[in-house]
């Protein structure tokens, strides 16, 4: 259809700002989430879980719990029909723990009963035998330990076989002369603590038996078909007997991408013949998911006189905690975004993740180029400081940009516009100092009413950062779509994309309307049944490869319209699949192909802060951002995802921190994890860069995940302006601005 | 937020019957002593609207009024609020018209996930009823016991703003 035929819609196009598609819903109440379903018969499903970080498992007896009152299963790693072991990339999890437990808070058995009181209080009744053992908390030590999985899941699968024991993954990537010299050389070490997506919704769903022996399982995820195929050999079914479908999601961030109560429901719904719901409350919810791996971060830069980069010596290990998750692509992504948005010459980077018995750590929005950039940025004011060149002027001078290569050998073929990002968030007008004396409500410490102003001083701060979008590595990555066109002119799209608040709803129905020239188009439920894979809604992935999955079966539905006549019903899917990458080479990380990343997308940030130097206290006031999001499909959605992923780096920055004594998690609650709240932050001002990217559909990119990248070390930058200090670890705690 | 009165919680530690009016219907329900409201209106009630991200009275998902008032609802025990009168996000609209701080959330962007939407809503519903004009900062210090992890809050505040009658 060209273009001139195209009926002019209201609205709902790509690139106009449509309010939320499932926003109605949402405001009065009516939409579903996950922990909101419900089915005749349902039984409450409960999880039994190991108090100890690291123990050897002995008998475990169910019979105290099996006749209790409503009781109506028992079940342990025995009960298990299939495969024992689950996991995204390795089979190195249980599903119920066999032998031992690794981490505070793993499964080790269930219980099914009428009332979810009942069900709790039969967990109590089991009786596990544990023989506690020491827990490898320290990832410093990891590769000296004794191996905490002794049959080596991670080796042999195309990565660099290192030979040390705990290793989930490691990558050394060497480019030009590592031992190359400059004039001027800093270096530094920084750590990041354990961040936690603390998404609102905890983990719920509804398994329900289908009678056949298959099970349909109605859950809060980010990626169905790998659901399904982690689900399915473990009940020793095969894939079609099991359909996930996607129920309300009440934020995701990373955290939902590894299962949850997926195979445990299920297995209690078969077992009993009836729809089991299992809901995790907050406490569970922190034990229950992955967290952003915690990371500690050796950089040695050194630098021209005229403040050119001459060679980057990065060395990065994360703490994988007990089991790998998506742990090997997050050692990657840290090592391939070590160096930041910036060209040089030689780098020497060498990035471990290890498993230890601390939580297990997978994605998290950012994925390993957070932790990475909070260290290249204070690096750069580091060096910055040390050549006296203005910060900002450096980064200019040091842009990568298009046509620029990466330490991994990568043209960037596609946009990437570091040096605008820089000069847009730079030109941005800060706020001038407020006044003192002042309402103690707008000074560090707010109600508090801890000063008077006396020691506040200000600072501000400015960061730039990047991020790969889509999956990397040589990963087949694609994304289906389905498209009916009905004879009343109206069409229906069937796509398994999770929305998980990102809001791809919306991209899925603006596509359609954009390419269908209909405002008459419905989604279908995203679900397994209907449709192959989308994909996961992660690595800001969901954007793009939805935009060309819906674009390429709405066109491929209207030509088959065009041939069989517009009195039928036409029904055709479509698989769409982004520029191939290639994995990298094991021994010098070094890309093999043309690309080992799809694309990247950029942003800077300029952030003013106070703090109050006696009281270690802090208070945002303001920030701004230019941020590369490609071709906006719904712009205001795009500045909804740059304000809340800000709001998450803010968080990392000043507040979030998972809390481990021995491995054991003693913060589990949003009393004692605190996240930003109305007062701690700002309003965003965010200029959107819209360069089109030119492989994607329509020009677009991911937004998701830049802001989240480049908010934490523009944060920290401003505390280090206000106070003189170093400040080389987040959060930021009072005691590091004191320095008592 | 309504600070309960004693008088409210002296209630017989036996199930009891109450008599709740929720969203303009009354209903007489046998209570355990130790049922949350939010359970009481999520699983004896279905009104599900009303959502739990903490337990521990952090997060405001399961806002809801007491008496006009908002109110944490998993904070309360079922039995203290029997005789008095509750609003849920269930109850909000008119006629199937929505309230005007429904309509600006949806409008304003005011949500992503949306879980957070419900008490957010309902808490600003309280604060417009008793500052009908209020500042951003009044905003922003009404609404700081209620979390949301997607919006980072700018819309948020839009949205109260817009729902108050100002130019956003
Ligand atoms: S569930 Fe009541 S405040 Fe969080
Ligand atoms: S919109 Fe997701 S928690 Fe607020």
């Amino acid at each position: 259809m060209s273009e001139a035929t195209v009926p002019k819609l209201e609205l709902g196009r790509v690139g106009e700002s449509l309010p939320r598609v499932d926003g109605i819903p949402k405001v009065t109440g009516e939409f579903a989430y996950s922990s909101d379903l419900q089915a005749a018969g349902m039984l409450w499903g409960h999880t039994v879980r190991s108090p100890h970080a690291h123990a050897r498992v002995g008998t475990i007896d169910i019979s105290a719990a099996v006749g209790m009152p409503g009781v109506h299963a028992v079940l342990t790693h025995e009960d298990i029909p299939g495969e024992k072991r689950y996991g995204l990339e390795f089979q190195d999890q249980p599903v119920l723990a066999y032998e031992r437990v690794r981490y505070f808070g793993e499964p080790v058995a269930l219980v099914a009963a009428e009332h979810p009181e009942q069900a709790r209080r039969a967990a109590e009744r089991i009786r596990v035998e544990y023989e506690p053992l020491e827990p490898l908390v320290d990832p410093e030590r990891a590769t000296e330990a004794e191996p905490l999985h002794p049959d080596r899941p991670t080796m042999g699968h195309g990565y660099r076989d290192d030979p040390r024991p705990n290793i989930v993954r490691s990558l050394v990537i060497r480019q030009g002369d590592p031992a190359a010299e400059g004039d001027v050389a800093v270096s530094g070490v920084y750590e990041i603590g354990i961040q936690d997506q603390a998404f609102l919704g905890p983990e719920s769903g509804l398994a329900v038996p289908d009678g056949e022996g298959g099970v349909d399982v109605y859950v809060a995820t980010q990626w169905l078909h790998v659901d399904r195929d982690q689900v399915a050999p473990c009940l020793n079914l095969k894939p079609e007997q099991v359909r996930i479908h996607l129920a309300g999601v009440g934020g995701a961030f990373g955290g939902r991408e590894d299962l949850s109560m997926q195979i445990h429901g299920a297995l209690l719904a078969l077992h009993t013949n009836r729809p089991v719901k299992i809901v995790y409350n907050r406490e569970e919810s922190f034990v229950g998911h992955i967290h952003r791996h915690p990371a500690k971060i050796w950089a040695e830069h050194r630098a021209s006189r005229d403040g050119r980069l001459v060679n980057v010596r990065v060395r990065i290990l994360l703490d994988g905690g007990a089991y790998a998750s998506s742990s090997t692509a997050v050692t990657s992504n840290a090592a391939s975004f070590a160096v930041g948005p910036y060209a040089v010459d030689n780098a020497l980077i060498e990035s471990t993740c290890v498993y230890t018995n601390n939580p297990p750590c997978g994605a998290m929005r950012g994925f390993g180029a957070v932790q990475v950039c909070f260290a290249h940025e204070a690096q750069m004011d580091k060096l910055a400081e040390a050549l006296d060149i203005d910060p900002i002027e450096l980064r200019l001078l040091n842009a990568l940009g298009p046509g620029g290569s990466l330490p991994t050998g990568q043209t960037i073929t596609g946009t990437l516009p570091v040096a605008d990002v820089i000069r847009r968030a730079a030109a941005l007008d800060v706020p001038e100092a407020e006044e003192l004396p002042r309402d103690p409500m707008r000074l560090p410490g707010g109600s508090g009413n801890t000063t008077r102003g006396e020691g506040v001083r200000r600072g501000v701060g400015f960061a730039v950062g990047f991020k790969n979008i889509g999956y990397s590595e040589g990963f087949d990555d694609y994304t289906a779509a389905r498209v009916q066109l009905h004879a009343d002119g109206s069409a229906t799209v069937h796509c398994a994309a999770a929305e998980v608040g990102q809001g791809v709803a919306n991209v899925i129905l603006q596509v359609a309307r954009t390419e269908l020239g209909v405002r008459d188009v419905a989604l279908a439920p995203h679900t397994t049944a209907t449709v192959d894979s989308a994909g996961s809604a992660s690595a800001s992935r969901m954007t793009w490869m939805v935009s060309g999955a819906v674009r390429d079966a709405c066109r491929a539905a209207l030509e088959e319209w065009d041939k069989k006549g517009r009195s039928l019903e036409v029904d055709v899917e479509r698989i769409y699949r982004h520029p191939r990458t290639t994995p990298l080479d094991p021994e010098t990380g070094q890309v093999t192909g043309e690309r080992a990343h799809v694309a990247y997308a950029c942003a800077a940030m300029r952030v003013v802060a106070e703090v109050d130097v006696e009281l270690g206290l802090t208070r945002v006031v303001w920030i701004g951002t230019a941020q590369d999001v490609g071709h906006a499909v719904n712009p205001q959605a795009v500045q909804g995802q740059i304000e809340g992923g800000t709001a998450q780096g803010l968080g990392l920055a000043l507040m979030e921190e998972i809390q481990t004594r021995d491995g054991l998690i003693t913060n589990a609650s949003f009393t004692d994890y605190l996240i930003p709240t109305t007062l701690d932050m700002p309003p965003v001002v965010s200029e959107l860069i819209e360069e089109a990217e030119p492989d994607a559909p329509y020009g677009v990119k991911g937004v998701g995940e830049p802001p989240t990248v480049v908010s934490t070390p523009a944060v920290v930058a401003a505390l280090r302006a206000a106070t003189g200090r170093e400040l080389s670890r987040v959060p930021v705690r009072p005691d590091d601005i004191v320095g008592l | 937020m309504l600070a309960l009165s004693f008088s409210l919680c002296r209630k017989e530690l036996a199930v009891g019957q109450v008599s709740i009016t929720v969203n303009g219907a009354e209903h007489i329900l046998e209570l355990e002593p130790r049922e949350l409201l939010v359970y009481v209106l999520r699983e004896r009630l279905g009104l599900t609207g009303t959502n739990v991200g903490c337990d521990t009275s952090s997060c405001g998902a399961c806002t809801v009024l007491l008496d006009g008032e908002s109110v944490k609802s998993c904070t309360l025990l079922g039995v203290q609020v029997d005789g008095h009168e509750i609003t849920t996000i269930e109850g909000l609209a008119t006629n199937g018209t929505m309230h005007p701080v429904q309509e600006a959330f949806h409008e304003q962007h005011g949500l992503q996930c949306g879980y957070c939407t419900p008490g957010f809503i309902m808490a600003a519903v309280s604060l417009l009823d008793e500052t009908p004009n209020p500042s951003e900062e009044e905003i922003r210090h009404a609404l700081e016991g209620n979390l949301c992890r997607c919006t980072g809050y700018q819309n948020i505040v839009r949205a109260v703003q817009a729902a108050a009658g100002v130019e956003v």
